[in-house]
């Protein structure tokens, strides 16, 4: 009979869920996060409490079958959080378990192609994201920025803004899933804010950023105008790298 | 700091450095060290992209466009009725930091018009750059311009503090160089090129002995060259282009579509169009120079001088060596996938993946992301079904083409239209 896993949603939730169909020998599984849980009459039930032990065993006994990067594609593929994600994921980890040699790059099985896929996109996501981030100063000297991003990639980029803005303290706000990355010039926290009714994300009030900062912005949207060649115009191409999107929080996109 | 004055210098500056078609951010191995600002190890990113669709990844700026040479090709040439301005060092050191804190830019790329002289001019260069590493902890990238016949000890004072230096030659040809720049000469160009390629040489070895030894200019030369405005042919600018790559270890060359700026009867008028398909012909061939293992002879030849615009020049060697083909793509070593038209290196990288672990068919193909209605005259695979008729080069580029859609159809037919 058919059984359905549900989780909370966190990285180590899928894989106490992977160990657990493993341990009691399901057969057909369908791992689901909480929020997209559907009760029906046809399947057996499961809630499985996130257990790091079990996970690390699950991903420690991956390690040894494939390579880092295969194993960072499996976890780019997670952060997609696509609703079939797990459940791809979960035939993939059974078929590299399944193999006596590394299986983990044969592109042509379905499943290790689609994460492939998956895992490439939320890649291009973090890339993006850690180029299209744009910080505002506030008055308390932290350097703030909002986005939006399509997948959750916040737990991807944090390292790279670590690196470089070691001496100035960052804030990058996820307002889609409601939580931020904080860097307080030691270490980075996971955080979440409370915003004030009034607080318009695009909008940079004099009341909370400080006073060169609308400057800065403008000088940097002249530069974006000064440093396009006209006669080459090729919005087209402008748009393919620059999804609208994202010009939500594009400083250079602001209408003046 | 005075935000108006500093957003005229900014505009005029800006733009007059915009036909630097280089912008590049990568291959630096510049880390933070002391938790300082920025760090420039990570492959490059950019920022943004203006309306013509180039990334915006350093903020590039000439220090002034001041200039006492005058080049037909240039916007800041001497004779040209402009606006002039100069940047302080400080200002532009100001701007940089702020850009750089806010996630705009990846660093710096600064050039200049040159002023009273080339050593002159490549001091202030050097300053600017040694001002942000030494006084502001700076290790985002920078990108800074060798003045033609600057000194050789400002030359490796340059390359302590920048990641990638840079000397446009612009014009492929020296009969070209002396039509369009009389006041310019090649060795000029060649001298501090060739300092900075010693002084890499030499960095390298030292560094194999002396793990402390100082960086030096981590991300290599590059240059660019002007398409279109002194009549090369494309034989003649690649090989020019393999000449640098070849003898100064050149990172990069650029290829800059000649934007029309001057009445000057020596160039193509104000109005006529950019040779933007041509360009990208030549990156496409410069591409297969550096990673698809073609030599040059292969493409370009006294037979064939020109890149076809119709066709992409990996299928058109393809057409005039079919001799090659078919490949069968479950056998054929790397060169010979790479050969394939319709296949990149990375569905190469994946083939050769995938096949150890079974024959691939022409699904497999297809899901892996290689380009079928190109490469499927040229391979055969784990199937019966493949191109059985004995086409001729001229029937297959036919079929191609009746079958694929370039987003430069409109132009190669305008382009088909002047000439033919």
């Amino acid at each position: 009979m058919n059984t359905i896993l549900i989780y909370d949603g966190t990285f180590d939730g899928f894989l106490t869920c992977v160990f657990v169909s493993f341990d009691q020998k399901l057969k057909d599984v369908n791992i689901v996060r909480e929020q997209f849980f559907q009760d029906t009459f046809f399947a057996k039930k499961e809630t499985v409490i996130t257990q790091k032990a079990k996970a690390d065993r699950v991903w420690v006994g991956l390690k040894k079958k494939i390579k880092p990067m295969e194993l960072s594609r499996l976890y780019y593929a997670f952060l997609s959080e696509s609703i079939t994600v797990e459940n791809t994921l979960f035939k993939a980890i059974q078929y590299i378990f399944k193999s006596d040699v590394n299986v983990a790059s044969n592109f042509a099985n379905t499943h290790i192609l689609e994460i492939s896929k998956l895992s490439k996109s939320v890649g291009r996501e973090k890339h993006r994201m850690e180029a299209f981030v744009r910080f505002k100063l506030t008055k308390d000297n932290i350097y703030f920025a909002n986005i939006e991003p399509d997948f959750n990639v916040l737990p991807l980029i944090s390292k790279h803004f670590k690196n470089r803005y070691a001496d100035q303290k960052w804030m990058i706000y996820d307002l889609k899933r409601n939580y931020g990355i904080y860097y307080n010039l030691e270490k980075v926290d996971i955080v979440t804010l409370e915003f004030d009714a009034k607080y318009n994300p695009t909008h940079t009030s004099k009341d909370i950023f400080c006073e060169q900062e609308l400057e800065f912005q403008q000088l940097w949207k002249d530069y974006f105008k000064s440093t396009n060649i006209v006669s080459r115009k090729n919005l087209k191409l402008h748009k393919q790298h620059v999804p609208k999107r994202y010009w939500k929080y594009l400083s250079e996109k602001q209408p003046n | 700091m005075s935000f108006d004055r500093i957003k005229e210098k900014l505009n005029i500056l800006a733009d007059a450095a915009k036909y630097d078609v280089s912008c590049s951010s990568s291959g630096s191995n510049r880390t933070n060290k002391n938790k300082g600002l920025g760090d420039a190890s990570s492959s490059g990113i950019c920022h943004t992209y203006t309306e013509d669709g180039r990334c915006v990844s350093l903020l590039k700026i000439l220090l002034t466009n001041h200039c006492i040479f005058d080049c037909a090709y240039c916007v800041t040439r001497k004779s040209n009725d402009i606006k002039r301005a100069a940047f302080k060092v400080q200002e532009v050191v100001d701007l940089t930091i702020n850009f750089y804190r806010r996630n705009y830019i990846e660093g710096l790329f600064l050039s200049s018009g040159i002023f009273k002289n080339a050593d002159y001019t490549m001091e202030r260069l050097v300053a600017v750059a040694k001002k942000l590493r030494l006084e502001e902890n700076f290790n985002g990238y920078i990108h800074l311009k060798s003045i033609p016949g600057a000194s050789d000890e400002l030359m490796r004072e340059a390359g302590l503090y920048a990641d990638r230096l840079s000397v446009n030659i612009e014009i492929p040809t020296e009969k070209g160089l002396k039509l369009l720049a009389p006041d310019k000469n090649r060795a000029d160009f060649l001298k501090p090129m060739k300092k900075v390629k010693n002084e890499i040489i030499q960095y390298k070895a030292e560094k194999k002995i002396i793990k402390s030894t100082p960086k030096y200019a981590p991300a290599g030369q590059s240059t660019q060259m002007i398409v279109g405005a002194s009549g090369e042919n494309d034989m003649e600018i690649m090989y020019t282009s393999n000449y640098f790559y070849k003898n100064f270890n050149l990172k990069r060359v650029y290829y800059s579509g000649y934007v029309p700026i001057s009445y000057d009867n020596r160039l193509p008028q104000i109005g006529s169009p950019v040779p933007m398909l041509r360009e990208n012909r030549l990156y496409q061939t410069d591409w297969l120079l550096r990673f698809y293992g073609f030599n040059i002879e292969e493409i370009l030849n006294e037979n064939h001088k020109s890149l076809d615009l119709d066709i992409d020049p990996k299928l058109g060697w393809a057409l005039r060596n079919l001799h090659e083909f078919p490949i069968d793509i479950n056998k054929a070593d790397k060169r010979m996938l790479a050969r394939i038209p319709g296949l990149g290196m990375k569905s190469v990288y994946k083939i050769l993946n995938a096949r150890r672990y079974r024959n691939l068919n022409w699904e497999h193909l297809k899901a892996i992301g290689v380009a079928l209605n190109r490469a499927k005259y040229f391979i055969i695979c784990a199937s019966n079904e493949y191109e059985k008729r004995d086409l001729t080069a001229e029937k297959i580029k036919g079929l191609i083409l009746q079958n694929s859609k370039s987003k430069y159809t409109s132009t190669l037919s305008n382009q088909l239209n002047l000439f033919g």
